[in-house]
């Protein structure tokens, strides 16, 4: 169980950033992008992406609308809101501390901690 | 903030969820849709394309399982799902709804209605504005004999005023009646008598009008009067010109300067509402007769209050002159305290212990009405073992059946909650309408939204209850055992019945302890009847309260000619046979006791001490062979006695023997009344003891004296007569309308000025010193018989019910030879042993439960064995019936027919 709660977190920061980065985009593009920069995050079950993205847009971070796709198929496009962005930079900050203490605890060497 | 959106976004999406559904095919399918077009773009073949694209999804059904979980709100969703099928499923079994839904309307109606009653006189606040700020006031004299609960003097009415540290607002109030004239009939309405203060304190602003003031008080102002909602109705059809306008009331011209709003309530139901006066420079230590009522400065306790009153009555003591012809010694030595209760408690009084016993009583009717619900359900649930086996084989979790199980019994229990409300609140109407005067608060009671979450609690925990048992037994993961036990190929075994057989037991102990609750209300009932009450045919005797006009009230000798030519009237009426005059008819203690201490020629008391009080009552000849109260030695009154200005008296057995033995030994004793201003009186009769004060308490000790005297501690010089009195008619016409007219008839042709009031019979007297014992009586009767019928229910049920499943070894018995009347005795024994063990159980739980309701028995003990026999061999016979006529149908079995109805 924890575990997914993990994932899902980590897969709710890709999708912002990606929509951050890309602008509008529908859920397959956003798998597929993830799926170019993540490997083997997506490869199956790119349907957990869905949930996901659902949250999110209870949330208030993201906002849909349907709309047509590259080959003119009807598709849900998803877009990054304010207070969205605002949740990216926050989280991505806090990523970047969470990352940096995890390094430096998994740095220390053994002899340092006697 | 963001929890909450998403909460909010989530109850929104609960709405539009078949939109949504589609919407999600519709994005998924686009998803797969352009996976697939890149895969053919990669070169794979257009079946592999979309393989390869589903494989790449994932499990499509999953996912759409979390997204509607995070979609709406899942658990409402299921629960809603689980109602609507719980309510399908009961639509298809109407018989099993309708008796369930029955049996628990009459369980949660029941308690709904007592404590809606409960709710009404003893939680609810009096309506008044901070009414937990009301206080009575009284005092105790624990140096009196017999330490009497003493009221408020009118002298203390003037040293509380002014020397009170704790009273926002103080007054004193007396209850009881003043005549009307000029108006239509001249009548009596009930009167409450209040000082300035009294309203005030209670805090309810008039309708109209003004309250009064201190000088409606001062005597010797302008003379006034309020009208209460309903006489101002009655009277004056709510003509809201009344304000001004002047009424005759005991002889006297008053002003209405107000009507109270018709949500004023007050003690004893008031209709009009006068000045009480007091003149301070005539007030004496003595006359306890008022009742005293405050309203404390906000923040201050009872026993600060108590305190305060305690440090008065030191100073009142000192600063007014006792009674004339009372030593002030007796007032020390009464030691006069104070007693400060809620205004709220003073009210209820003691009826607290009747509604709670009534209360678990009934809540003991709604276990056994749980228990039969639950047998219901749980025949129920054997029923659809194969389904729920099914379910959970295809994949439903121990839980999810659980929750379909409690749906249903919640449903069930809301259902019958929702009848049970509806029967409470027409049982509630028609105890309000026809309810037992005693009762206080009456019109308080109805439903509100405490009463409405009582209901809706005790159905949800009943749902609950009952709910349970089939859970536990039925939710388990026992497949493989419930879908190979199914059907009839298989005798049952014993333990299958284990908790069937259980709750039958519990339903028979709670219904032997409701039994056994009734029979000693029967059995105290017995004995208050059993009584003798000091009179005889009450039924017969006709009682009507007269006051003659204040104009001649001056004249003793007057006013009694006149009562005694308005008894002749009465006696000529037809199928009169002896008519009677006092001051109060047997049983009227509730229009106050006249009580005073009575001295004795031949008995000396202590300087500075008085002895018992003793109750007091003025009677004309023939009262005594109007009631039929024996006289046990000596004589009656005769009018010669009366209009000579004899000086004699009558007493009652009980005091002739506490002071002189025997009762002949008190004739020409000489007794007299409070102090040296009354003359010595020579007893002259002594009269058989009467239950006064109703037949649970012991007859009081009475002094008679004649209605007619020539000198009397209250009257001074010119004598006195009894002004306001009751006129006693004995008739076997008694009670029809004609008669009482005739009688009133009688009255107004001697003194057609004279109001008539408190028209009552002395049945009725006695009928309502005994409604507090009846109504509980009544109510637990009513449990009983409920307890019973549901407990016989019950074992009727389980033993038709056992029959049916064994129908197969019923048949298998007979081919091989058993006799019917073997087969018969079997099943009866299994009846009457579930009855026995229940009866064993309950009566062990009555012994301890019936003490509780020691407080309202008379005659009996809690452990009374006649009741306890009596009860236990109805119970046995009522289960060994319930057994037998389901197991006559076992014997009727057909053992060809029976093997085969596989």
């Amino acid at each position: 169980m924890k575990d997914t709660d993990v994932r899902q977190g980590t897969l709710a920061l890709m999708v912002l950033k990606t929509l951050d980065v890309l602008g509008p985009l529908h859920g397959y593009g956003i798998a597929r992008r993830i799926e170019q920069i993540s490997g083997d995050l997506l490869t199956v079950n790119q349907g957990t992406l869905y949930p996901v993205l659902l949250k999110l847009e209870q949330e208030g971070s993201i906002a849909s609308e349907w709309g047509a796709s590259e080959n003119n198929r009807k598709a849900r496009f998803y877009k990054l809101t304010r207070q969205g962005r605002k949740q990216l930079q926050a989280e991505a900050r806090s990523w970047e501390q969470t990352a940096a203490i995890i390094d430096r605890f998994f740095a220390v060497k053994a002899q340092d901690l006697k | 903030m963001k929890a909450l959106r998403r909460i909010f976004r989530r109850l929104t999406s609960w709405a539009t969820s078949a939109k949504d559904e589609t919407l999600l095919r519709a994005e998924i399918e686009a998803h797969i849709a352009m996976q697939t077009a890149d895969n053919l773009r990669a070169g794979l073949s257009p079946d592999e394309a979309r393989r390869q694209a589903l494989l790449k999804f994932g499990s499509i059904e999953a996912i759409k399982d979390t997204y509607r979980d995070q979609r709406g709100l899942p658990f409402l969703e299921t629960l809603v799902r689980d109602t609507r099928d719980a309510l399908r499923g009961l639509r298809r079994a109407p018989a099993f709804t309708t008796a369930v839904i029955l049996t628990l309307a009459l369980g949660i109606g029941a308690n709904t209605a007592i404590f809606a009653v409960i709710d009404g006189i003893l939680i609810r606040p009096l309506p008044y504005p901070q009414a937990e700020a009301l206080v009575s006031i009284s005092h105790a004299a624990p140096g009196l004999p017999g330490a009497p609960d003493l009221g408020c003097s009118s002298s203390m009415y003037f040293t509380y005023r002014q020397e009170n540290r704790t009273f926002e607002q103080f007054g004193l109030w007396s209850s009881g009646g003043a005549s009307v004239t000029g108006v239509a009939e001249p009548e009596q309405p009930r009167t409450l008598f209040v000082t300035h203060g009294v309203l005030d304190a209670v805090g309810v602003k008039p309708l109209l009008g003004r309250w009064f003031s201190q000088a409606d008080d001062t005597p010797g102002s302008a003379e006034t009067v309020m009208l209460t909602y309903g006489y101002w109705q009655r009277r004056f059809g709510g003509d809201t010109s009344i304000v001004g306008r002047t009424l005759t009331i005991d002889s006297r011209t008053r002003t209405v300067i107000g009507v109270m709003p018709e949500a004023f309530r007050f003690q004893r139901d008031p209709e009009l509402i006068l000045p009480l006066r007091f003149e301070q420079n005539a007030q004496f230590l003595g006359g306890f007769g008022y009742r005293g009522l405050a309203r404390l400065k906000a923040g201050l306790t009872i026993e600060q209050a108590n305190a305060d009153v305690a440090r008065m009555t030191g100073l009142w003591l000192k600063a007014w002159p006792p009674n004339p012809g009372i030593d002030r010694t007796v007032f020390q030595n009464a030691r006069i305290g104070a007693r400060l209760q809620s205004l709220k408690q003073e009210i209820v009084g003691d009826i607290g212990t009747s509604l709670w016993v009534v209360m678990g009583t009934l809540g003991l009717v709604l276990l056994i009405a749980c228990a039969n619900v639950a047998n219901l359900l749980l025949v129920r649930a054997e029923a659809r073992q194969q389904e729920l086996a099914i379910r959970a084989a295809l994949g439903a979790g121990r839980r999810r059946i659980a929750r379909a199980l409690l749906a249903e019994s919640l449903t069930l229990g809301l259902l019958g909650g929702a009848a049970g409300l509806g029967l409470a609140y027409v049982a509630l109407r028609i105890l309000v309408a026809k309810g037992p005067d005693t009762l206080p608060r009456l019109r308080d009671i109805g439903v509100d939204p405490v009463v409405l979450a009582f209901a809706l609690g005790v159905a949800l925990i009943s749902g609950v209850l009952f709910g349970i048992i089939p859970i536990v037994k039925y939710a388990g993961p026992r497949i493989a055992t419930a879908l190979r036990g199914v059907g009839r190929t298989f005798s049952d075994g014993r333990e299958r019945h284990r908790a069937r057989n259980t709750l039958v037991v519990v339903q028979v102990a709670l219904a032997l302890v409701l039994l056994i609750g009734s029979g000693l209300m029967i059995r105290t009932v017995q004995q208050l009847r059993s009584v003798q009450p000091g009179f005889t045919h009450p039924e017969e005797i006709q009682i009507l309260h007269s006051m003659v006009p204040a104009a001649i009230a001056g004249e003793p000798e007057r006013v009694m000619r006149m009562q005694h030519e308005i008894l002749d009237k009465l006696a000529t009426i037809p199928g009169v046979t002896s008519v009677g005059f006092a001051t109060r008819a047997p049983l009227e203690s509730f229009l106050g006791n006249v009580g005073n201490p009575v001295f004795a020629e031949d008995k000396t008391f202590a300087e500075g001490r008085i002895p018992p009080i003793r109750q007091i009552r003025r009677i004309a000849p023939g009262y005594f062979p109007t009631m039929g109260t024996r006289v046990v030695a000596g004589r009656d009154f005769t009018w010669t006695d009366l209009y000579e200005g004899r000086r004699v008296a009558i007493v009652s057995e009980n005091l002739a023997r506490e002071w002189w033995g025997v009762p002949r030994t008190a004739l020409g004793k000489r007794i007299r009344e409070a102090g040296a201003l009354d003359p010595w009186r020579e007893i002259v009769g002594v009269v058989e003891d009467v239950y006064d004060n109703g037949m649970h308490v012991e007859p009081p000790k009475f002094a008679y004296w004649p209605a007619l005297m020539d000198r009397y501690i209250f009257g001074g010089d010119k004598g006195s007569a009894v002004t306001s009195g009751m006129f006693a008619v004995r008739s076997s016409r008694t009670g029809t309308e004609g008669f009482l007219a005739e009688a009133q008839q009688a009255i107004w042709s001697v003194n057609g000025r004279q109001p008539v009031f408190l028209v009552t019979t002395l049945e009725a007297l006695y009928d309502q010193s005994l409604a507090r014992t009846s109504f509980t009586l009544v109510m637990l009767t009513i449990a009983a018989g409920m307890g019973l019928v549901l407990g016989i229910v019950g074992i009727y049920g389980v033993i038709a019910y056992v029959v049916s499943q064994r129908i197969r070894e019923i048949g298998i018995r007979t081919a091989l030879g058993a006799q019917p009347a073997g087969l018969l005795r079997m099943f009866v024994r299994h009846g009457l042993w579930l009855t026995g063990i229940g009866a064993a159980l309950g009566l062990v739980s009555a012994a301890g439960l019936t003490r509780l309701m020691s407080s309202v028995l008379f005659g009996v003990t809690a452990l009374d064995p006649v009741t306890y026999t009596a009860v236990s061999a109805l119970l046995i016979v009522a289960g060994m019936l319930a057994s037998y006529l389901p197991a006559r149908r076992a014997i009727a079995v057909d053992a060809v027919q029976a093997l085969r109805a596989e």
